[in-house]
């Protein structure tokens, strides 16, 4: 069937063909399609029955003529192909290369889609990796294996961000990053690709990393194939060649957007804002294959950044996001206003394995509680803040007055810090203590009583 | 046999007469399995629980013959399957990391003997019922498995084996039916998942559980048997309460289900749970445990049943007389999975594209939970833990709205506590619970008389407080009077020093009923001394500066449950922390103290 071309489309709409007559169509199977100028399009059978298989076109139906369009079932599902030499490589979204080299040969051909991993199989991620950044080490820990996105908005810093934690992770007394990354870039401009590229270039890592991008101006459908091609190839890496990869994804907003284009033209029933009921899913099958696996020794450690449609965090594709990974990484206009880099928001950040990763044995005895005490102080000081907002600062009591001081002093000296400050946990856990010790000390209730008298610095 | 017509996603139309409703398909070379959920002449719609990719029309289909189905019989403890009741352990042995499609592995391990004693009762000859006990597997050092007759069996036991080792696949007894047939009998049976398990009667629940969780078990009580619900944005800790409830409550058999959430939550438990000791036996909590899980990179179809399954290995354990919990986590990615499957099949959709019946759906499910008399004569209840997901946190949405219907005990979560890293951020005012009498008769009984009218006078603090803190946002606290500043403050005490309670802090962690109590008067009595002192003229800022008040906010995790003699000891010296104040503000300190309960 592989060599057989049909010339059946009976319509075509929308990146959408319909072809009669071809029984026997393996559902998920690849297609190529060679249109009257000899332009090959490639797709996949998303329905298949004797009399009828759609198929979804990823270079779109313009310029489709019915009667001169040529079809082969290719009877596989989209494969990458993998080897050593995709290190240092630049790819399409659907994994051909674009930077002018040959395309990789190899035996070993995936499907993009992988298989669910079994729960049992996988290993709990334990291991601290140290950013760098105070605001993510201190208080919303990153650990090897974790899926922790960042939540950002237009214009924000979300791309330097990101670019600074590849730059700067590394597990806790090692002196290189020994990660390798795979960055996958859909719907993101020429310029973001080129920002990162050169970051790469700067920090000499180039030769560790592979990336598949398809930008703003390239087929949309492609969009849906690129982060599971990155994936296919941050597996491989991972749990074939041993390395500890670190995926970074922009933007999810871009890829969810693409899902619910082509979910309006399959005529699939939509659930919130029009996109399908299955964008939970279809997510859960990306994100979901960042982790550890019992007896092997790569991770995939995932960082997706994803732009909150007018910074709203309760849109469709943040909430469902945040549900299936774990933990986000917060980026507030407010605080990127005031000039403060990186501007993380750090109460409705969250860690949800940092619990597992800190502390004795991890990083130092005190660090669950001071991030605690951070978090309830923080809060505190930001309830404060809104009071004098009302009634003015010179009504406060004396009290207030230094939580306040402590609010600033904690977001222009722990949350803030330059993009190539790389603080050591040690010194974002000792900062951490010198602010805290601007408050009273028997205001500070998560902390134990030991850890007052060792680290605090005023009188009690 | 059928074959294939058409292929869409997990739905797949075949040719295949005579299927009834519900029965299992095994569909394609791959062997992949479904149950049909429609029927039109010769062609049946069936929905199957394995990726279809690869399947192509034409290809063979046959009908099973019996619904979905569980097993049920010792090997269940300490499992963990997934939503079709595959043994995840067994098929990654089989299968390796991944899950390859069409692995068909027995759900019960067949290769183990299990010790079986036969009950006395049962000689050759008697009449023989559903639901009766035939004997006893000890399955784990702390859960004697008791094998049941199968529901629907009524006749005459021919013969019962003796005392030995038996494995699955031996029979173990035959018994004669009514209709003359012989049937044997084997230490497990098979049970459809759809159907509930049958029963002698309801009984009402009488018992709380016991949580060891002080703002559940001391505000918003669940009873065995009782339904609860946990809604809560993603972020607001939903997972780490439900896993502190299936580490800690009270239950003697915990089931564990994980439909449609995050791999990496299994593993934790996996790894965890064996290294934890059951507080009220001892023993490895991994031994009254079992898990299902689902996880969300996982097929749709069966992340929908695996609720299902969930409740009926549930009921299954209940009809032996244990008191189970089940948690489902989360009911609103089954309610997803309904509604993508309804979407494929074209069903109208009705609010934000979820079909009409989800409401009774969401009711029938939880209908299975409850407090049961047993064939067997014994007591068993199924309690139901189900956690929602609203999207954006919204709890107008439908299945919030529809499960918040028909529960009993509402743990609503809250994000604004989460974020200030207030754990278990269960919102106080917004929660609630139908169950607070019943407990009551319990706490009375077991703990202190007082436990309602002090849990009513702290829920009143803490709604005072509230009012209040409008106020404080508004113009300040200097415009509060004393009075109202002591409630402020009594009611932050509360919260910090009761509500808040640490997973990771060791002493902390789990609270008995006693502790809780006594935690609870406490900080009342402080609250009641401080009262008395504003309304003889004391300013509430003096009152405020006390040690005593950020003593007894570390109180929580500085006694164990175990030895509260302490505590009490610290009680009764709170009266001491006020006495220099006192004596400022009266004539005679003497005659206050008397005055204060």
């Amino acid at each position: 069937m592989k060599n057989i071309e049909f010339r059946t489309a009976t319509s075509a709409q929308g990146g959408l063909v319909v072809m009669a007559g071809v029984p026997g169509v393996a559902a998920g199977s690849r297609v190529q399609l060679r249109d009257h100028a000899g332009r090959i399009r490639s797709g996949l059978v998303i329905r298949s029955a004797d009399d009828a298989v759609l198929v979804e076109v990823f270079e779109g139906t313009d310029a489709l003529d019915l009667e001169r369009t040529w079809v082969r079932f290719l009877d596989e599902p989209f494969r990458l192909p993998l080897s050593r030499d995709i290190m240092g490589r630049v790819f399409n979204g659907a994994g051909l290369p674009r930077d002018g080299r040959p395309p990789v040969i190899s035996a070993d051909r995936r499907d993009v889609n992988g298989e669910p991993l079994n729960p049992a199989a996988r290993a709990y991620p334990r291991e601290f990796i140290q950013t760098g950044i105070s605001a993510i080490d201190g208080m919303n820990s990153l650990t090897r294996g974790q899926k922790l996105p960042i939540f950002s908005g237009g214009g924000l810093p979300h791309n330097r961000v990101a670019a600074q934690i590849v730059r700067q992770a590394k597990l806790l007394g090692e002196e290189a990053a020994e990660f390798v990354v795979v960055f996958a870039a859909f719907g993101a401009s020429h310029s973001d690709a080129r920002f990162f590229q050169e970051s790469f270039e700067e920090s000499g890592v180039l030769n560790k990393v592979v990336m598949f991008l398809n930008l703003a101006d390239e087929p949309v459908i492609e969009r849906l194939l690129t982060p599971r091609a990155a994936l296919t190839a941050a597996e491989y890496l991972a749990f074939d060649l041993d390395h500890h990869v670190l995926v970074v994804m922009t933007d999810m907003t871009a890829y969810a957007e693409a899902l619910r284009e082509v979910a309006v033209l399959r005529g699939d029933v939509p659930a919130r804002k029009g996109y399908p009921g299955y964008l939970y899913s279809d997510l859960a099958e990306i994100y979901e294959r960042a982790g550890r696996i019992k007896n092997r020794r790569g991770s995939i450690t995932m960082i997706p950044v994803l732009s909150m449609p007018s910074d709203d965090i309760t849109h469709p594709i943040p909430d469902l996001t945040g549900y299936i990974t774990e933990g986000q990484i917060v980026l507030g206009r407010e605080l990127a206003n005031q000039g403060v880099y990186p501007p993380v928001t750090v109460l409705p950040s969250l860690s949800r394995l940092m619990k597992d990763g800190v502390g004795k044995n991890f990083t130092r005895e005190d660090h669950p509680h001071v991030a605690s005490q951070l978090f309830a102080s923080y809060a505190k000081a930001l309830e404060v803040r809104g009071l004098a907002a009302i009634i003015g600062a010179e009504e406060l009591s004396d009290a207030d007055r230094r939580t306040l001081e402590f609010a600033d002093a904690f977001e222009r000296r722990f949350i803030g810090q330059g993009e190539d400050e790389d603080r050591s946990i040690h010194e974002t856990l000792n900062l951490a203590w010198e602010l805290l010790s601007m408050l009273p000390a028997e205001s500070l209730i998560r902390v134990s009583e030991e850890e007052l008298a060792k680290y605090h610095r005023g009188a009690a | 046999m059928g074959k294939i017509l058409e292929i869409n996603g997990p739905l797949v139309k075949l040719d295949l007469p005579q299927t009834v409703l519900g029965e299992q398909v095994r569909v394609g070379r791959m062997g992949l399995v479904g149950e049909v959920i429609g029927r039109d002449g010769d062609t049946a719609l069936a929905q199957l629980y394995e990726d279809t990719a690869g399947l192509r029309p034409g290809e063979v289909a046959e009908g099973l013959g019996w619904p979905l189905s569980v097993e049920l019989g010792p090997g269940l403890l300490g499992a963990i399957f997934d939503g079709v009741q595959r043994p995840l352990k067994a098929v990654w042995e089989q299968s390796g990391d991944r899950i390859a499609r069409g692995v068909a592995v027995p759900s019960l391990p067949r290769d183990k003997a299990w010790h079986f004693v036969p009950d006395p009762r049962r000689p050759a000859g008697s009449v023989l019922a559903g639901g009766d006990v035939l004997g006893t597997v000890q399955e784990t050092e702390s859960i004697l498995h008791r094998i049941l007759t199968p529901p629907l069996i009524h006749g005459e036991l021919l013969e019962l084996a003796p005392e030995g080792d038996y494995t699955l696949d031996e029979a173990i007894g035959r018994v004669r039916l009514a209709d003359g047939r012989i049937e044997k009998l084997h230490l497990f049976h098979r049970w459809p998942v759809r159907t509930p398990r049958p029963f002698r009667q309801r009984d009402h629940a009488v018992a709380p559980l016991i949580t060891g969780q002080r703002i559940l078990d001391t505000f918003y009580p669940l009873l065995k048997g009782g339904k609860a619900a946990i809604p809560g944005p993603f972020g607001a800790g939903k997972t780490m309460l439900q896993q502190q409830i299936a580490r800690w409550c009270n239950a003697e058999i915990v089931i564990y289900v994980g439909c449609g959430e995050r791999g990496n939550e299994l593993t934790d438990v996996l790894e965890f749970m064996p290294e934890l000791k059951d507080p009220h036996t001892g023993r490895p909590l991994m031994e009254r445990t079992l898990l299902v899980a689902n996880t969300s990179n996982m097929p749709v179809v069966a992340r929908e049943a695996s609720i299902y399954v969930g409740i009926t290995l549930a009921e299954y354990f209940r009809d032996q007389g244990y008191d189970v919990v089940m948690v489902a986590d989360s009911t609103s990615r089954w309610a997803e999975a309904l509604r993508e499957v309804a979407g494929r099949l074209g069903q109208m959709p009705v609010e934000e594209g979820y079909p009409a019946y989800l409401g009774s759906r969401l009711a029938a499910f939880y209908e299975r939970a409850g407090r049961v008399e047993t064939f067997a004569g014994d007591h068993g209840s199924v309690t139901l833990i189900g956690a929602v997901s609203p999207p954006g946190g919204d709890f107008s949405e439908p299945v919030t709205s529809h499960t918040k219907e028909i529960i009993q005990t509402f743990w609503a979560l809250s994000k604004e506590l989460a974020d200030a890293r207030h754990y278990p951020a269960v919102d106080w005012l917004e929660s609630f619970s139908g169950y607070v009498k019943s407990a009551a008769k319990w706490w009375a009984q077991e703990v202190d008389p007082n436990w309602e009218s002090a849990r009513a006078e702290a829920l009143d603090l803490l709604a005072a407080s509230e009012e209040l803190q409008r106020i404080v946002n508004l113009v300040g606290v200097e415009a509060l009077s004393s009075e109202q500043r002591w409630t402020l403050e009594a009611a932050g005490l509360i919260k910090e020093g009761l509500l808040q309670q640490s997973a990771t802090d060791e002493v902390d962690s789990f609270a008995s009923p006693e502790k809780q109590y006594a935690l609870l008067a406490a900080l009342l009595d402080i609250y009641r001394h401080g009262m008395k002192l504003v309304k003889l003229g004391a300013p509430a800022r003096r009152l405020i500066q006390l040690p005593l008040l950020a003593q007894a906010r570390r109180w929580k995790s500085q006694h164990k449950s175990e030895d509260i003699a302490e505590l009490k000891a610290r009680i009764a010296a709170i009266p001491d922390s006020f006495d220099p104040l006192i004596q400022e503000y009266t004539a005679s300190p003497s005659t206050l103290r008397e005055a204060t309960p």
